[in-house]
């Protein structure tokens, strides 16, 4: 397993991962496993103890996993580490990073050179919407770039 | 550089994002070509970029933000028909242009072409939020409450690579508009925004939700009556968010936000909404006054002055030429201005293809737009071109410019406007062409003269099941369905887009093309036999009910 840094934040690697149903049955799990259709509401009464929500993708054109990684920064406010495994693509990078995604496990095939993912963190200068990173304006208007 | 008329003006910045863009379009073009990307994963990004795969050719369909361009880049459009298609192109019911005959490698040239002048494909597919449609006559027409563009702007900057709807179920479209009398088909479309004016100066929202024509046709249901502006962004993100993670992704056709709306329904929709809103951080989310005008500043405001006798001389010139007095009849609207007046410039010629243009029409409509309405052109939902702000007693001048390119068809909202999806003829979904048919009934009903007589009918026609051509709004709609290798056409009568949203009636059983037209002169005698005083076809219907048209239309001679 390859992991990629989108962020600042360095990946830690967890040997215990649980699903959100063990989650109460394991006191000793740091890490949880969410499906693309799993509320991340449910690990609410876990987040004290966790130090890492994995997303899965199966397949990249399903896009619930960016909404359950806002869900879990902006609602939940989990200040964990969040990771992105499954199928994914290098062109999702900065999608994923503005969602609160900190790293990657990198696709097994041509999709995971990590000068891919490297480029597409960079290629646009500015974005026209708010995300959870820390921003500022770059007007007029809605325009901003990450404060740095 | 002096400020377009009508639509944003990019800045240095804005320019950069689109070369961005572009060059990340490449790099995924290169990557399909060194099999880096398989097919499955190029084809949804390559769609996000406006490239379809057609039937015979690629297309490219380019964006049209709320359908407002302005002389400068209505010329580049007409270049590319010249030097990439066939010389021609094809204006869409989202108010966009397609290009129906472009080669895959051409497609970065033709990107870095329609930047120069701040044009683009971004999200004119694809399942993310779509290029946001407009009311075609905003910031002219005299029944406007709120000019509607910055606030589209505003949508189009806020959707533009959404980082978290950029996958979502299926694809989503957003119109909206600021008058009372709804032309742009609010009720039909994902979301549908109504503004008005607020108390404070600043305008309120009314906002349906889940409404859609394709296969399963749903009249949107209104979510919110009075959204905030500083609120309208957060609103869109919490209706978008609920939508992304419980939209059904199991089924494409049950995939649009309808269905989730449909099987929840709309009370339990705006408590989930509700509850999204609740948990966000507003503040982050809110549209502040500063940034509205600060994108309002982006937009030039047309100068509007005519002499004082404008009126007068347009008056007289109607009454020395009935002809012209008949296309300003049809083809008009009422501008705010006394001086001033819409001019809705007809792309549907006695059958001619509907929507089409040649790159010399685009040309000489770019340079009609400078000499007549501050270089400013609008294109309609309803497949038309508009000159939003022409001097009054200029327009005869204008309708005679039109009719040396064959634009002066008096035709508009009457039975010859026809509008028709590609059909069989380029779409690899289609059961039948719509551009035939659409060619027949346009030639059947040509006499001007008739189409008058006739009045307000629309006539809209689907090739297949998938409804681009809106049959199911239509005043008369056609559904083309293929039986055993054989086209036919099932009827419906009573659909509408305007205010008073309606779905189309079927009246029986698919016709075969050769009897269809035939069928549809049947339904008009019914009516133009029927009807009383000023009553409209769909005023007729209304009061008689279908039986008479269904035994016109199945009358056998």
């Amino acid at each position: 397993m390859k992991l990629f840094e989108l962020g600042e934040r360095t990946a830690q690697v967890h040997d215990v991962l649980v699903t959100v149903a063990e989650l109460a049955d394991r006191d000793d799990a740091r890490a949880v496993l969410l499906e693309s259709a799993d509320d991340p509401a449910l690990v609410k009464p876990y987040l004290n103890r966790l130090e890492l929500v994995v997303l899965r993708f199966p397949i990249f054109r399903d896009g619930r996993g960016f909404t359950q990684a806002r869900e879990l920064r902006e609602y939940l406010r989990f200040s964990g580490e969040i990771r992105a495994e499954g199928h994914i693509l290098p062109d999702q990078a900065a999608f994923l990073r503005r969602c609160g995604v900190d790293s990657v496990v990198l696709p097994k095939n041509g999709n995971g050179d990590p000068a891919l993912w490297e480029k597409q963190l960079r290629q646009f200068p500015v974005a026209y919407q708010r995300s959870v990173l820390p921003e500022w304006s770059v007007g007029p208007g809605l325009r901003v770039e990450e404060a740095s | 550089m002096s400020l377009p008329v009508g639509h944003y003006q990019y800045d240095r910045i804005d320019r950069d994002f689109l070369q961005a863009r572009i060059a990340e379009f490449e790099g995924q073009v290169n990557r399909r070509l060194d099999g880096t990307l398989s097919e499955d994963e190029f084809k949804p990004l390559r769609l996000m970029n406006g490239l379809y795969l057609q039937l015979h050719a690629y297309m490219l369909r380019v964006a049209i933000p709320y359908g407002i361009l302005d002389s400068r880049q209505l010329r580049k459009l007409g270049e590319i028909a010249r030097r990439y298609d066939r010389d021609y192109g094809h204006f869409t019911t989202r108010q966009n242009i397609q290009f129906n005959w472009i080669r895959l490698e051409d497609t970065p040239a033709i990107l870095r072409e329609l930047a120069e002048v701040d044009m683009h494909a971004i999200q004119t597919s694809g399942n993310c939020i779509r290029n946001v449609t407009a009311d075609e006559y905003a910031g002219a027409a005299a029944d406007e409450l709120v000019d509607p563009r910055v606030h589209a702007e505003i949508l189009r900057q806020w959707s533009t690579l959404h980082p978290e709807f950029t996958f979502l179920p299926r694809k989503f479209k957003i119109a909206i508009s600021g008058s009372p009398n709804d032309r742009v088909a609010a009720r039909f479309h994902d979301i549908g925004i109504l503004a008005r004016p607020g108390e404070d100066g600043a305008p309120v929202f009314r906002i349906f939700v889940g409404g859609g024509l394709g296969r399963t046709p749903i009249i949107g249901e209104e979510l919110f009556d009075s959204v905030r502006e500083e609120h309208l962004l957060a609103t869109l993100e919490a209706i978008v968010r609920v939508y992304n993670a419980h939209g059904r992704r199991d089924n494409i056709y049950k995939a649009r936000i309808k269905i989730l709306v449909q099987a929840i329904g709309v009370e339990a929709y705006r408590e989930a909404v509700e509850a999204e809103l609740a948990q966000m951080d507003l503040e982050r989310y809110r549209l502040t006054p500063e940034a509205v005008a600060a994108i309002r500043s982006r937009f030039a405001v047309p100068l509007l002055e005519a002499p004082s006798d404008a009126d007068a001389v347009l008056a007289e010139q109607r009454r020395a030429d009935p002809i012209f007095d008949r296309w300003v009849r049809s083809n008009t609207h009422v501008h705010r201005d006394p001086g001033h007046i819409i001019a809705t410039i007809s792309l549907k010629p006695a059958g001619g293809i509907p929507g089409d243009a040649t790159s010399a029409q685009i040309g000489r409509l770019a340079d009609l737009a400078d000499a007549y309405s501050f270089g400013e052109i609008r294109i309609t939902h309803l497949q038309n071109v508009v000159l939003g702000h022409v001097r009054k007693d200029r327009l005869r001048d204008l309708w005679l410019g039109l009719a040396e390119v064959g634009l002066a068809e008096a035709n508009i909202g009457l039975i010859g406007d026809i509008v028709a999806c590609p059909g069989l003829d380029y779409c690899a979904l289609a059961n039948a062409r719509s551009i035939p048919i659409a060619q027949k009934l346009g030639a059947r009903f040509a006499d001007t003269a008739l189409q008058a007589e006739i009045g307000a009918l629309r006539i809209n026609i689907s090739g297949c099941i998938n409804a681009c051509g809106h049959h199911h709004a239509g005043h008369i709609g056609l559904l083309g369905v293929d039986k055993r290798g054989e086209e036919f056409f099932q009827l419906t009568v009573g659909g509408r887009a305007e205010n008073g949203a309606a779905i189309g009636m079927i009246l029986g059983a698919a016709l075969p093309e050769d009897e269809t037209v035939d069928a549809i002169a049947r339904l008009v005698d019914c009516y133009l036999g029927r009807r009383e005083g000023g009553e409209t076809f769909l005023d007729t219907l209304t009061r008689l009910g279908h039986e008479p048209f269904r035994e016109a239309a199945y009358e056998t001679v």
